[in-house]
């Protein structure tokens, strides 16, 4: 091999130096302690220049990432007179707003419960699918093994969210575990597993016991297209390219369903809905603090956006999730995932030295922090023993060649097939050569305020998945998320249909809306920002200069 | 800067080299809405096709997860009709006639191999068709597990299969019915509905945080 520029070379070959005594010893754990001096120190979230506190709506006062702030301090990108929604083009029990894990399995549970097909949308910005479930790669957990309990994985959720998730909420996440997956075999996913059945499980960050179910390294995809593949039997209709841009609200201020905006024709179209699941994903494309991100095109906030202007509670939003290990090395991979996984198996974060400078798997903001501090220059009180790419980026090595060494020859490319095949296409054999990584923008750790049916305590809105918040506090643990997704979906669906039943909707209007502009001009918010979002701006700037807008 | 000539739809822009197409394509000015999704090389959105100049092959790839090249001739294909027939997954059996019986243009593959070579994921795609022909499910969904449903093979297919659904199918199949229940699951869900875990939740959701705290230390890590 050898396709990493000489001074890389320089340093993979102290990580070759180094990895006999690695393989033989066991690294360190962190203390309480200690995480917490590398979190104040590093991590992002506690760079106070990286907020504002909002100065409108139900969150008043709370602080968020100013990429944030900026969008839920801002107007309505559609013009709220520009719009008739008093005549509905079509009337549903239950509009599900987003196309990805958590809206497709609110809308099979919404069907399941009694609500015929034709009576559920879900509508979605880009495809059914498109979304951050469809990558994950690493797993989902469960406490199922015998040694293991739900009471465990409650303990490690909490810990890993530094103690400020929603209780009630974890206890939903942790006995409703093993039931969804038990759901997932019945439905065909094909999960890793021994002969007899049993479930390989892992190691994640921050877990007790090994309990990361997978399905190879694309367990995100796997899930995803079940349960997609699922929907389609089922005969549930789905309109895509249609974001909503706004949620609709009756005299009583109940949400009675959305505008959604066709983004090819421009065309709006009014859906009135007894009830209303938001699943609408994270913020990965805000790019806080300039991070690349391993988030989906589509991953721009706007459940957040449209939710606060109905009233809905924001909570945990100043905790960003970095995943440690974001791509740094080629620059086409840069800010892509290389999951946790890979460390559950065995590969060491590693400095230019080619010393293992922190655990594997510690939580992942501890990860994170760590990685930063490693890279970070020493006047900045960082160690400065990062390695620096020919373009300028910096990172530290994943020493992936000990998962086969390890695990056996051919482990990774099993294993892990999806992260080889990333790197292999750019001439990097991860068996042989380790990989650089740095954190990237991964999730949204807050969100809309739920209780454990995914209420948002606005009558006829729900809210699941990576838009919800509580759940996981102030850090996710990994594999949590894809079982948030399925948990909440499907409790949002149940509640969604329940509602539905007896709901009884008003006239749909956007008054909420036009009382959410009102504030912000008392606020004094200048009128040059709208939101929602819809999709970031990846046009080039020389392109962007020059455009005109003329037909 | 180094940089290349690409035809984005026979058009041609100057963007720098080392860009993947997808983004190329977003230098030289276009907003994407299809054809752009992950773009990380797992939802298939962006299916694209090209030629390269003197060169007469026509190659399908992702992308987001390919560079272009001086002279590159791009076009991305929005969207794959495919047909999906109406099924429900507890109404089938995992028999070898259940592809084919659904997917009837599964016996109109001729070998020519097509679908392999357009495959962006590098499966052995033809395998996986003649695997369905003989109904080893099993074969189908190994083979086929790591298929993001782009829809390249179903656009170059001269038998018009609409690969990706019959896959989705057999490896549902494969899942449901041909692998082993996890017993231990079972067990868990059945502990639950029991309220075995009840107490000790209850108590963890009263504890003060001290305590917890405490707990959550003092946990055993299994090695």
């Amino acid at each position: 091999m050898g396709t990493y520029p000489k001074e890389m070379q320089e340093s993979i070959e102290r990580v070759e130096a180094t990895r006999p005594a690695r393989l033989a010893a066991k690294p360190g754990r962190l203390t309480l302690a200690e995480q917490e001096t590398l979190l104040k120190g590093f991590h992002p979230d506690y760079r106070p220049e990286g907020k504002r506190k909002l100065r409108v709506g139900a969150s008043w006062g709370d602080p968020v990432p100013h990429e944030l702030a900026d969008l839920l301090e801002a107007y309505p990108l559609l013009d709220p007179s520009a719009v008739d929604v008093t005549k509905p083009d079509q009337d549903v029990d239950v509009l599900v707003i987003g196309g990805g894990g958590a809206g497709t399995v609110a809308a099979i549970w919404a069907h399941l419960s009694g609500v015929p097909a034709e009576r559920i949308l879900i509508a979605t910005k880009l495809r059914h699918g498109d979304s951050n479930s469809i990558m994950a790669q690493g797993g989902i957990q469960a406490a199922d093994k015998p040694h293991d309990s739900p009471a465990i994985h409650y303990l490690d959720v909490l810990g890993g969210g530094h103690f400020t998730n929603d209780p009630t909420l974890v206890r939903a996440l942790v006995e409703d575990a093993p039931e969804i997956i038990r759901w997932h075999e019945d439905l065909g996913v094909m999960y890793d597993k021994a002969p007899d059945g049993t479930m390989s499980t892992i190691h994640g960050g921050g877990t007790s016991r090994k309990r990361m179910h997978s399905a190879k390294d694309y367990t995100g995809l796997e899930i995803l297209r079940v349960l997609r593949d699922e929907a389609r039997s089922r005969g549930i209709p789905v309109l895509e390219f249609s974001p909503a841009v706004e949620l609709l609200t009756d005299n009583q201020g109940q949400v009675v369903g959305a505008v959604l905006w066709n983004l090819e024709t421009g065309e709006y179209t009014v859906v009135r809905a007894k009830a209303t699941v938001l699943a609408t994903g994270g913020w990965g494309r805000l790019h806080i603090q300039g991070f690349p991100t391993t988030n989906h095109y589509g991953a721009t906030a706007d459940g957040l956006v449209l939710a606060y202007r109905a009233g809905a509670k924001l909570r945990d939003l100043d905790a960003v999730q970095y995943h440690p290990t974001g791509a740094a090395y080629p620059d086409q991979l840069v800010g892509l995932l290389i999951t946790e996984k890979v460390r559950g198996m065995d590969a060491q974060p590693l400095n230019r030295r080619g010393e293992l400078f922190v655990h594997p798997l510690e939580p992942r903001d501890v990860e994170s922090a760590a990685f930063i501090r490693e890279c970070a220059s020493p006047e900045k009180g960082g160690r400065g023993l990062g390695v620096t790419t020919p373009t300028g980026m910096v990172g530290v090595w994943l020493d992936t060649p000990m998962v086969d060494m390890i695990h056996g020859k051919g482990t990774f490319q099993r294993a892990l097939s999806s992260i080889h095949r990333m790197y292999v296409r750019f001439d990097i054999d991860p068996t042989k050569e380790p990989i650089l990584v740095y954190p990237t923008l991964h999730y949204q750790n807050g969100g809309v305020v739920i209780d454990e049916h995914g209420w948002t305590g606005i009558a006829g809105l729900y809210a699941a998945g990576e838009v919800e918040g509580g759940v996981h506090g102030k850090n996710r643990l990994m594999g949590n998320s894809l079982l948030d997704y399925n948990v909440f979906g499907r409790r949002a669906g149940i509640a969604a249909a329940g509602w539905a039943k007896n709901a009884a909707p008003g006239s749909p209007t956007l008054s909420h809306v036009e009382r959410y502009v009102g504030e912000l001009k008392s606020a004094g918010v200048p009128p040059t920002r709208k939101a929602p979002l819809l999709l970031p701006e990846y046009r080039g700037e020389r392109a962007l200069a020059r455009m005109v807008d003329l037909l | 800067m180094n940089e290349v000539t690409v035809f984005i739809m026979g058009k041609g822009y100057r963007v720098p080299a080392g860009l993947t197409i997808m983004k190329a394509m977003e230098y030289a000015g276009y907003r994407l809405t299809r054809g752009c999704g992950c773009r990380g090389g797992y939802c298939g959105a962006c299916a694209t096709v090209y030629r390269l100049k003197g060169d007469y092959r026509l190659y399908a790839d992702l992308a987001c997860q390919t560079p272009v090249q001086d002279g590159m001739y791009i076009a991305q294909l929005p969207f794959t009709p495919a047909e999906r027939p109406p099924y429900a997954l507890q109404d089938l059996a995992p028999e070898g006639q259940t592809l084919l019986a659904l997917f009837p243009e599964l016996a109109r593959c001729v070998a020519c191999n097509t679908c392999t070579k357009a495959c962006p994921q590098k499966l052995e795609v033809m395998d996986a068709v003649q695997a369905a022909l003989r109904g080893d499910i099993r074969q189908v969904a190994e083979l086929t597990f790591d298929c993001v449903s782009c829809g390249l093979c179903t656009m170059r297919c001269p038998a018009e299969i609409s690969h990706h659904h019959v896959w989705q199918l057999a490896r549902r199949l494969n899942g449901a019915y041909l692998t082993p229940r996890a017993k231990h699951v079972q067990e868990r869900v059945q502990e639950i509905a029991a309220r075995k875990f009840a107490v000790e939740l209850d108590a963890f959701m009263s504890m003060d945080r001290d305590v917890l705290v405490a707990a959550y230390k003092a946990r055993e890590i299994e090695a």
